[in-house]
């Protein structure tokens, strides 16, 4: 059955891969969907610092200003975040390291792809037709009432490819349910299963709430009935909570894809197991299950009671601890491992750099007082990013070279995947670190000109901006290139363990010539010899 | 659909009728949750308003609520019966418990719709001619009745559409015994819209009125 060849020569014709429903095909498709929303994002972003290089507004006016912002953060947060590595990466390798042939719902997960792109298409539309002023935040009253701006079509948009998470989501969770193979326990399950797993329980339990919190403003904004207006009784701080029921979970949506990565990698490249398996499994759903206690602490200066305020305030310093844990069992994983410097491993290591600042910079935030200082200051957009681009998009790019020889069966080429890992390093760092600076200096977020005092910070990071474009532009092109022209990939070219490394490169269309059976516990390296 | 038909990415029919339990069971979860934002802006108006609360929780139909959730709740037993008589493989008896809910589930909806005319009848609806304009509350609490009810309309239609695409196979013999797993998730999917209402009915319709 597994003569047809492997699951890329599996038809060539668009239709074969339009009405895929194999699971590889479907990550792919989504590769290169996100891929759009990324660069059209991108420019936003360069627009945005192109802007801020000088303090006075000179390149774009206010009013574009903010439908730029805007712009970059709805795309960036559910068109490229949010899919980048459960829909891309883990599509493609979760029914791989469950030894499964699919994931349980074939057809809904192509389904979800097109709601993808629908909702997508809608949020493109927006934009074309003029664009959204509001913040990817969507405040209230604002969005309801004064924006005159495309507001409705975007929540359109977002509505539906929230639907497309939510189906991702409780696909995955049935399929690690249910699909696992023969001898594949809870416990024997690579860890990055065990992030997608707690990523899916937020994409499903929280993604309706976003879903309902945006039919309520657009409801509002149509028949301006009141509900978040407070001339007619409504409360603005009710659309904050709901709305941050959603995208605090969502930030863990974020980054717990990610951490999983870094478990796979690091183990790889130390050739040992795991430090404390179990504390890592369960330290993401820790991670999931507090991420949904601690929305609060966007609202601090929103009214808030001091009480609320300091419970909110607590549990976000208790997120701290299973994130540091994952910190420091990945640590004590390297310590005394074979450690080797291939590509992927040089994303994680920076990974960890900037995930422990940016993590760290979050307690600063969750602290009451600190906060009302910092709140819409520079610090918490580099805080933000630290996680989100530090910490998602590294290890995104990461798991993309890990796993690119499984994906194409090319090898990337070795030497300038390690320059772009190095350069994406201090790009990032030149990039974001001054906004801190910006931030504790008071300069706050969303304004298109800024005090003449402010300049050197601005002008270091758009100069780190532009480093930071080589890194992601050089892997595009290499990437590419190494698709035709790579050096042919071996079934498993990193000796690494996971049943995805014990099917050919690439995979068969039904991905195992013969069902798996596992008889180890994860990450069952060779014992080290001094 | 093909149904009863093993796919090929489970080993066993078992299995994938359990895949597809738990995926629907899932899909509730969601449900809850997206109705979830609704009860939050409820629970909260509730108690910033009381008084505007109070005035307008009374002037919802209360006979029309409550034959409507005597309604609703018997379907939930003939569809839990004809669940029943599917998994014993009795076609006969499962499409008539299955049609039965159907009628209950379209007696609901045309309560609902006589509900819906009174309301609009006596200004219900929020805006120029809004019976209490005096009570911005209440208009809120409208805005949130119409909602939360029209919601759980949709979702109803929609199980009465998959409760006649059981009904048809069911009457032919087929979904039923081993074949059953769609007449068992729509079994469930109905369960949920029942599950709403039990919600829905003491809010709208009767936590307001003892005062």
């Amino acid at each position: 059955m597994n003569d047809e060849g492997n699951y890329l020569e599996a038809g060539h014709d668009l239709k074969s891969w339009l009405l895929t429903t194999d699971h590889k095909r479907i990550g792919l498709l989504y590769l290169g969907s996100i891929l759009i929303f990324f660069v059209l994002a991108a420019f936003a972003a360069a627009m945005m610092r192109l802007e801020l290089l000088t303090p006075q507004g000179d390149l774009l006016l206010s009013a574009d200003y903010n439908k730029m912002f805007t712009m970059h953060g709805v795309l960036m947060v559910w068109f490229f975040l949010i899919p980048s590595i459960p829909s891309v990466l883990g599509n493609f390798i979760v029914p791989l390291m469950l030894g499964a042939k699919d994931l349980a719902f074939p057809k809904l997960n192509l389904l979800s792809w097109y709601l993808f792109i629908i909702g997508g298409i809608l949020a493109l539309y927006a934009i074309v037709v003029g664009g959204v002023d509001t913040g990817w935040t969507f405040y209230t009253p604002y969005s309801t009432t004064y924006s005159n701006t495309h507001v409705l079509t975007m929540a359109a948009g977002i509505f539906i490819a929230g639907f497309s998470s939510i189906l991702t989501g409780l696909n995955f969770i049935v399929s690690i349910h249910k699909l696992r193979a023969p001898g594949l326990t809870w416990f024997r399950l690579p860890l990055f299963l065990w992030s997608i797993y707690s990523t899916s329980l937020i994409l499903v339990l929280a993604t309706p709430v976003l879903a309902m919190t945006l039919t309520l403003m657009a409801i509002e904004r149509v028949w301006g009935i009141g509900i978040f207006n407070p001339a007619l009784g409504g409360d603005p701080v009710l659309f904050q909570h709901l709305f941050w029921f959603y995208s605090h979970p969502a930030v863990y949506i974020m980054i717990l894809p990610g951490m999983g990565v870094t478990s796979e990698i690091i183990t790889c490249f130390s050739r040992k197991a795991i430090f404390g398996y179990a504390f890592v499994a369960f330290s993401s759903v820790a991670i999931a299950v507090l991420g949904f206690l601690v929305w609060g602490h966007h609202m601090f200066v929103s009214s808030m009671s001091a009480y609320a305020g300091t419970v909110f305030s607590l549990l976000s310093f208790l997120v701290a601890v299973p994130s540091a844990i994952k910190v420091f069992n990945w640590t004590a994983t390297l310590y005394r491992g074979s450690i080797s410097f291939e590509t992927p491993m040089l994303y994680i290591i920076g990974f960890m750099a900037l995930f422990s600042v940016g993590g760290l910079t979050g307690i600063f935030l969750a602290s009451l007082a600190v906060d009302v200082h910092l709140h819409d200051t520079y610090f918490v957009i580099a805080h933000f990013h630290y996680i989100m681009v530090g910490g998602m998009v590294t290890t995104f790019m990461a798991g993309l070279h890990f796993w690119w020889p499984k994906i194409t069966g090319r090898m990337y080429p070795e030497k300038l995947g390690q320059l772009a890992a190095v350069i994406l390093f201090v790009g990032f760092n030149l990039t974001f670190f001054p906004q801190y600076i910006l931030g504790y200096l008071g300069m706050p977020r969303r304004y298109h000109a800024y005090p003449p005092e402010f300049q050197v910070y601005n002008v270091l990071s758009t100069a780190g901006a532009s480093i930071l474009a080589i890194g992601y532009l050089l892997p595009a092109v290499y990437l590419f290139w190494s698709w035709r022209h790579g050096k042919v990939a071996t079934p498993n070219p990193w000796g690494a363990t996971g049943l995805e490394w014990k099917t050919t490169s690439p995979p068969p269309k039904h991905n195992f010539a013969e069902t798996p059976v596992v008889s180890e516990p994860a990450y069952h390296y060779p014992p080290l010899t001094d | 659909m093909s149904e009863g038909i093993l796919k090929e990415q489970f080993d066993s029919l078992e299995q994938q009728h359990d895949a597809s339990r738990l995926g629907l069971w899932l899909f509730l979860a969601t449900e809850f949750l997206f109705f979830g934002g609704l009860f939050m802006g409820f629970a909260v108006y509730h108690l910033v308003y009381p008084l505007g609360f109070a005035a307008a929780g009374k002037l919802t139909n209360l006979w029309c609520g409550s034959i409507n959730a005597a309604l609703l709740l018997t379907s939930g037993l003939t569809m839990a019966l004809g669940v029943n008589a599917a998994q014993r493989s009795r076609a006969p008896a499962a499409s008539r418990w299955v049609a039965l809910t159907m009628l209950l589930g379209a007696a609901f909806l045309a309560v609902k719709g006589v509900e819906y005319a009174d309301d609009i009848h006596k200004h219900l609806v929020p805006g120029a001619h809004f019976a209490l304009a005096n009570q911005p509350p209440a208009q809120i609490y409208f805005w949130l009745y119409w909602t939360m009810t029209g919601l759980h309309a949709v979702h109803l239609l929609i199980g009465l559409g998959l409760l006649a695409a059981v009904w048809l196979k069911v009457r032919r013999g087929r979904w039923i015994g081993a074949e059953g797993a769609a007449t068992e998730l729509t079994g469930l999917y109905w369960g949920f819209v029942d599950v709403i209402w039990i919600f829905l009915y003491p809010l709208l319709y009767l936590i307001d009125r003892h005062t």
